[in-house]
């Protein structure tokens, strides 16, 4: 029985290894109020990171995630709160914004062969302006209940578990089974490993990455409103530390930056890493430019041992 | 000798399977084709064989739907064919293995023999979860595996842990599996050691044994000679000749090639027909 490379087992030996740090170091770090404070608190990273995750399978990547997202959040609530809209169509209009942006992003790359990186790192600034500009800079309050809802949580033995949390984990469960048991998600793998390879087997590598970006932008969008739920509002500034925290996250939990090579569940683990740590360093009262610091370093090493298990595996 | 000769699937007497005439193909000032033509014999090892610039991928292009001739027809069992895509001539069974493009390197054996035709479960968990026949992929992938005697023990492997032989055994073995009229084959032997060179040249030779002309274009000679039953040989944008392998010498194979001996030198008992 061989066991699975380092770079999938990397995430979890590094979250256990987390873990054991900080529950050593504080007494409040496992208990079960916080062990679902830290999932609450990673369902925003965490959503976004699963639509990363696709968008990374092909050898892309997407540094608009967490800008789009608080445009979505800001339509949605925006709609809702000045147009009067009904929340469940507010919540579908912000959706339909984040899946447009996700439409844009794919056509830049799909039709104009026009490189994922300048493509998203342009869209970041252009979600970043639109969201000023639509928002005014300004929080939108009172926003309708349902909107919150994400945010409510429930008692499971004793520890209070947040909607949203459970939202996210089925998200999760879903993106794993469309990914390992259907033809649609074998060949997101296949376009990131081989495009042209599977171009010729007939697949339409083009409308499968169109698709990637797309559904990506749907997930943005459900990020968005767990990011209103969690927050009350909408926030213009939200998405800042979300951006490149999910990248962080798909990186942390071993999907290669070259495509092809990846696990959603990775993704999860990567999020939560990135969730205890700033937890765990809050809790010891570090400060937050620090905790800023070693997910950095976390990163690079991550990224490096992607690469150096890739060369070894040649 | 004799006897050897008129088994041989070369003699001429075999049915065309494909053929195409005046294929002509310009790319700007560039004249590729130039009125070639093409036929290929039912159950033969067809090798095509040209210069760099003598129009021999052009002409592959054209068979396998990689590009679309400017004039000039193409018939595949009498039936005049209009190939837009790759996929419109695998459709027509023409299935066509790309030097170095053919396999996705981090899935497995079996994902890649089925990729873009891939078997889904029945019922409920096919047509409305959409889930993959995974079992039966595998058991496919073996039997048609076994079949063309590719030794490979575990399909479940993935494919960067192969060999390079292995690995264009594995481009090859789909190819056939799937291919129901033709099966095209650029370059399969290249940047592959002598082993496991020998080790493609047996299995497109099995492949040929049941039944499936294959075209194989290739630039190393001796493996031309080892298996080819014609030689097909582009120059100049046209088919120059198609010659014998069991009557020509390889260096006068090479002349005819450069042009360094005229078609109308070549001794007639050479020509293949």
């Amino acid at each position: 029985m061989k066991l699975p490379p380092l770079g999938q087992l990397g995430p979890f030996i590094a979250l256990l290894l987390a873990c054991a740090f900080f529950a050593s170091q504080s007494d409040r770090f496992l208990t079960g109020g916080n062990l679902s404070l830290i999932l609450q608190q990673v369902a925003v990273v965490g959503v976004i990171a699963i639509g990363q995750t696709l968008i990374v399978l092909t050898a892309g990547i997407d540094l608009s995630c967490g800008m789009v997202m608080a445009f979505g959040s800001i339509v949605m609530s925006k709609f809702a709160v000045e147009l009067g809209m009904p929340a469940p169509l507010a919540i579908l209009c912000g959706i339909a914004a984040t899946a447009a942006f996700g439409l844009a992003n794919g056509l830049l790359v799909t039709r104009l062969k026009l490189p994922p990186f300048i493509v998203t790192l342009g869209m970041l600034n252009i979600a970043f302006a639109a969201t000023q500009l639509y928002s005014n800079a300004q929080t939108v309050v009172d926003v309708p209940p349902l909107m919150t809802w994400l945010g409510n949580t429930f008692a499971l033995g004793g520890t209070r578990v947040a909607f949203g949390t459970v939202l996210m984990l089925l998200l999760y469960a879903g993106v794993w089974f469309w990914l390992r048991e259907t033809a649609a998600g074998r060949h997101v793998y296949a376009v990131g490993n081989n495009p042209e390879a599977t171009r010729l087997t007939g697949i339409p590598t083009e409308r499968v990455l169109l698709g990637v970006y797309v559904l990506a932008g749907v997930f943005y969008g459900i990020a968005a409103l767990l990011s209103v739920a969690r927050t009350g509002v909408g926030d213009p500034n939200a998405g800042q530390t979300e951006n490149l925290d999910a990248i962080t996250a798909v990186v942390l939990g071993g999907t290669s930056l070259f495509g092809g090579r990846g696990m959603i569940l990775g993704t999860l683990v990567g999020a939560v890493v990135v969730g205890v740590l700033r937890n765990g360093l809050t809790l010891m009262g570090v400060a937050s430019v620090y905790q800023v610091l070693i997910t950095g370093i976390l990163v690079i090493l991550a990224v490096a041992i992607d690469q150096l298990s890739r060369k070894g595996a040649r | 000798m004799l006897n050897q000769e008129s088994n041989s699937q070369a003699g001429g007497h075999a049915a065309i399977v494909m053929r195409a005439k005046g294929l002509v193909k310009r790319y700007g000032q560039v004249t590729a084709l130039d009125g070639a033509d093409f036929e290929l014999r039912a159950g033969e090892i067809l090798a095509v064989i040209g210069d760099n610039g003598a129009g021999k991928s052009s002409l592959i292009k054209c068979l396998s739907g990689a590009t679309v001739p400017d004039e000039g027809t193409i018939e595949l069992d009498g039936q005049a064919v209009h190939f837009k895509t790759p996929i419109d001539a695998r459709r027509m069974g023409i299935e066509t293995v790309y030097q170095d493009l053919a396999v996705a390197p981090a899935m497995t054996i079996a994902e890649n023999l089925f990729l873009g035709r891939e078997l889904r479960r029945p019922g409920f968990a096919g047509q409305v979860l959409r889930m993959l026949d995974k079992k039966k992929m595998l058991a496919q992938s073996i039997e048609r595996m076994n079949e063309l005697k590719v030794g490979i023990r575990s399909m479940t492997q993935a494919v960067e842990t192969l060999s390079g032989g292995q690995r264009q055994c594995v481009a090859v073995a789909r190819a056939a599996a799937f291919a129901e009229h033709v099966v095209i084959l650029d370059e399969p032997t290249a940047a592959l050691g002598v082993k496991e060179g020998n080790m493609v040249l047996a299995l497109i030779r099995r492949i040929r044994d049941k039944g499936l002309p294959v075209i194989l274009i290739s630039h190393n000679m001796p493996h031309v000679f080892d298996i080819a039953d014609r030689i097909h040989v582009a120059r100049l944008g046209q088919r120059t000749a198609v010659l014998n392998p069991r009557k020509i010498s390889m260096s006068d194979t090479v002349a005819v090639m450069t042009g360094a001996m005229a078609p109308e030198d070549i001794p007639a008992e050479c020509l293949a027909h």
